[in-house]
């Protein structure tokens, strides 16, 4: 036993690697990236220095993430692919069609859910894929418990023969603390699976496999009512309580002051807290829920994220308890939960503040860095767009740092939607009479689902601008290397069918503006589809790439002095160099 | 005992290397803690918030809660205003002087600092002149964590044994510019450093 101290994303990561984990795959995405971003630490110092061999790599997207996972299932081994929500929409096909699979490896989907969209598009719940997927969900609420959840996740998927999803939330993602952990079980043998029908959905196999997966779920039933992260506490019934993620927390954060309200009213001796139900494995346990509503006053439903569980209970008709939670404004139906919005649903008052500030303070949203190529190109763009009647032009952009573009000063997007909508959005806009019609998009979120807009707008030779950001690197989530070195993204364009005149790229500078205006008005004027490269490096890359170099430099020299009899080390830190991390 | 702090600055200020070095120094010293952070867009530039809680038994939740908060340590000025609604009334402030202007409307800076100032128990610190003393301008959040060591309940040798821990094996000059800043910092704010609760220090 030993104590370490982890984010909520790490202690997933050091779970799976005690459940023994073969591989790792995933897109980088805010609260999930710190999953990888350590595996992928201990996949580089188990090659330096040995140890059971560890796959883990960031991925083209969550799709092919999760179909390179479902792979090494196939092959018998454990296999982890982390996302944050809105990249299990992408992942989707390959999710819920798994669940019909005869998973042999177990296969973990670990997906990190942003309520209050701290950095993302949209609020969706991923408890909601897991039940329409109908396999099992583990939510954690502490980082002790995202480890244990970690581990069980993989025997269950094996038990069960299906994917589970571990469903994570920002607070617990991002957030540290102490976790005690447990030794590590040796990896699978690789040994494939031998039942082609439970890997190939074929409408005749497929039936077969959804009767099966419909008659397993009985069985995930009969596991969440003995489940120990489904505990049911007893208590008094005037008011019981059902909670689930950090709502359980923010919950018993206020619990001393809740008891003594509900003793104040009710009178009678002893502790008053209220009979509770805690569900951290899904399906939900029914029994317990109907043994702890039956003869309940109300039912207060506390849960991080959407009204899952609030919905299954109510329902459409009438109910004999009163359900109380998000859906009837109890609780606010959208962000995430805090300790005061829980205190509040409590009927508890406010605690005491100290003043606010005496003056109304001014707003500091996040902005593109001082000297971000991105600032240049947007000043490019905007200045190249000046002189035609605004009523003409569209402008899309992505999902990346490049998205602050959209606020002062540069205010030049139109439109945000989701990863590689930019390209397609600028078809369909050019396709409904725009003339000017542009996609701006980062060179990660590019190959992440921008090609297939252009291969679109090759084929119908639609008049759009394409202007490619490229920076080198996965720059929001804290500089991932983009899936291809910068020099490949000129021949992808091309191979895809981009007249090569009509790929230009051009240096993200300000010393470059007046050309960059000109190259790009250009492109505009041209009917069919070009794409504009603009190169320049992240700054914060630049700085981590410099930082690396001078480390690295030291270390060369300090062990080029110790002796010349390490020739196996220095080999070793050669091989994984030169892979980049992309196996 | 629990001790809740709310740590603030913008982002890039280095605001999650100083709640690590507090969070290191009290598991050294044997406490619990839950240290809440922010990545991603939210950083880039904005303000940014950290929750850090610490406690000698398990502490439910990672979010500091409204009229919570023992301690706001903050990086800038305007940003230590922006969170008093976390503050506790008798709670304590400590602010770094030095502005970080990437907004049009920053307020006038006296104003700010007077607001602070108007607060019952407060303290502000010149922390990047005491980074530069120290020899390192990047020890401005070091210099922001000596301060507060004046009122916090963990020892002061637990923070020099979190700095080295953390970045002794890494860089040992920025470590030795670290303990040298908390040093100077301490020494300057000895007097002036509003009392911790109930004596604790």
């Amino acid at each position: 036993m030993q104590d370490l101290v982890l984010l909520g994303d790490e202690a997933v990561a050091l779970g799976a690697l005690h459940a023994g984990l073969s591989a790792a795959y995933g897109y980088p995405g805010t609260p999930s990236t710190e999953i990888m971003e350590y595996l992928i630490g201990e996949g580089e110092r188990r090659g330096r220095s040995g140890g059971p061999s560890l796959v883990a790599s960031w991925c083209a997207n969550e799709k092919t993430a999760y179909e390179a996972a479902l792979g090494a299932s196939f092959a018998g081994k454990r296999v982890i692919v982390t996302m944050k929500h809105v990249g299990l929409n992408v992942a989707a096909d390959p999710f819920v069609n798994s669940a019909l699979l005869d998973i042999k490896g177990g296969l973990v989907l670990a997906v990190a859910d942003d309520p209050t969209m701290h950095s993302s598009q949209d609020e969706q719940d991923s408890r909601f894929y897991a039940d329409f997927a109908m396999v099992p969900c583990l939510e954690p609420r502490s980082q002790q418990e995202a480890y244990e959840m970690a581990v069980a996740a993989f025997a269950l998927s094996e038990e069960l023969a299906v994917p589970v999803m571990l469903r994570l939330t920002t607070r617990l993602a991002h957030a540290r603390a102490s976790v005690e952990v447990g030794d590590a079980r040796p990896q699978n043998p690789l040994g494939k699976s031998a039942n082609r029908p439970g890997w190939s959905l074929l409408p005749g196999y497929a039936r077969k496999r959804y009767e099966l997966l419909c008659a397993k779920q009985s069985e995930m039933e009969r596991r969440s009512e003995s489940s120990p992260f489904n505990a049911l506490t007893g208590g008094s019934k005037s008011t019981v309580v059902i909670t689930a993620g950090l709502g359980g927390n923010y919950y018993e954060e206020n619990l001393e002051d809740f008891a003594a309200t509900l003793k104040a009213k009710d009178g009678g001796a002893g502790d008053r807290r209220p009979a509770r139900l805690h569900v951290g494995f899904y399906p939900a346990p029914e029994k317990a829920i109907r043994e702890l509503c039956s003869g309940a006053g109300q039912v207060i439903v506390i849960e991080e994220g959407q009204p899952f569980l609030e919905k299954k209970l109510r329902g459409v008709l009438e109910q004999s308890v009163p359900i109380r939670g998000k859906l009837d404004g109890l609780l606010p139906l959208q962000g995430e939960l805090n300790p005061d919005t829980v205190r509040a649903a409590l009927g508890l008052p406010a605690r005491k503040s100290a003043p606010p500030s005496p003056f109304p303070l001014p707003g500091r949203p996040p902005q593109l860095c001082q000297g971000c190529p991105h600032g240049d190109s947007y000043q490019a763009i905007k200045e190249a767009v000046s002189g035609y009647d605004p009523a003409t032009v569209s402008i899309n952009a992505d999902i990346g740092c490049y998205a602050l573009g959209a606020l002062p000063p540069f205010s030049v997007p139109e439109t945000l939607v989701c990863m590689g909508a930019s390209i397609s959005m600028a078809g369909g806009a050019a396709d409904a009479g725009i003339e000017y019609a542009i996609g701006v998009i980062g060179d990660s979120t590019f190959y992440h689902s921008g090609l297939t807009g252009l291969v679109d707008a090759v084929s119908m030779h639609r008049a759009v601008t394409v202007v490619i950001l490229d920076n080198s690197i996965v720059a929001m989530t804290g500089c991932q290397e983009t899936i291809l070195p910068s020099p490949k993204l000129r021949a992808v364009v091309e191979g895809i069918g981009v007249e090569p005149e009509h790929v230009v790229v051009i240096e993200a500078s300000k010393m470059k503006l007046a050309e960059n205006v000109e190259a790009i008005r250009r492109e505009l004027e041209y009917r069919g589809p070009s794409v504009i490269i603009a190169r320049r490096e992240c700054l914060e890359a630049f700085r981590l790439r410099k930082k690396k170099e001078k480390r690295e430099a030291e270390a060369a020299s300090k062990s080029a002095s110790a002796s010349a009899g390490k020739g196996r080390d220095g080999a070793a830190g050669c091989g994984a160099n030169s892979e980049g991390g992309r196996a | 005992m629990t001790y809740d702090i709310i740590l603030a600055g913008v982002g890039g200020q280095g605001v999650l290397s100083l709640a690590a070095i507090i969070a290191k120094a009290s598991m050294i010293d044997g406490l619990y803690v839950r240290q809440s952070e922010v990545h991603g867009m939210a950083q880039r530039g904005g303000a940014v918030l950290s929750h850090l809680r610490i406690a000698d038994r398990p502490i439910a939740g990672d979010l500091v809660p409204s009229g919570g908060a023992d301690m706001i340590l903050s990086m800038e000025p305007l940003e230590s205003l922006r969170y008093l609604p976390y503050l506790k009334p008798e709670g304590i402030v400590v602010s770094a002087t030095e502005p970080l202007v990437n907004i049009p409307d920053y307020p006038e800076l006296e104003k700010v600092l007077g607001a602070i100032r108007a607060m019952p128990r407060s303290l502000l610190v010149d922390a990047s002149g005491i980074a530069k003393e120290a020899g390192s301008p990047k020890a401005v959040n070091m210099a922001l964590a000596g301060a507060a060591s004046l009122m916090l309940p963990v020892k002061l040798a637990s923070i020099e044994r979190g700095i080295d821990e953390l970045f002794g094996a890494k860089d040992p000059q920025a470590a030795a510019a670290s303990r040298k800043a908390i040093e100077l910092s301490r020494a300057a704010h000895a007097s002036s450093a509003p009392a911790p609760e109930g004596g604790r220090r």
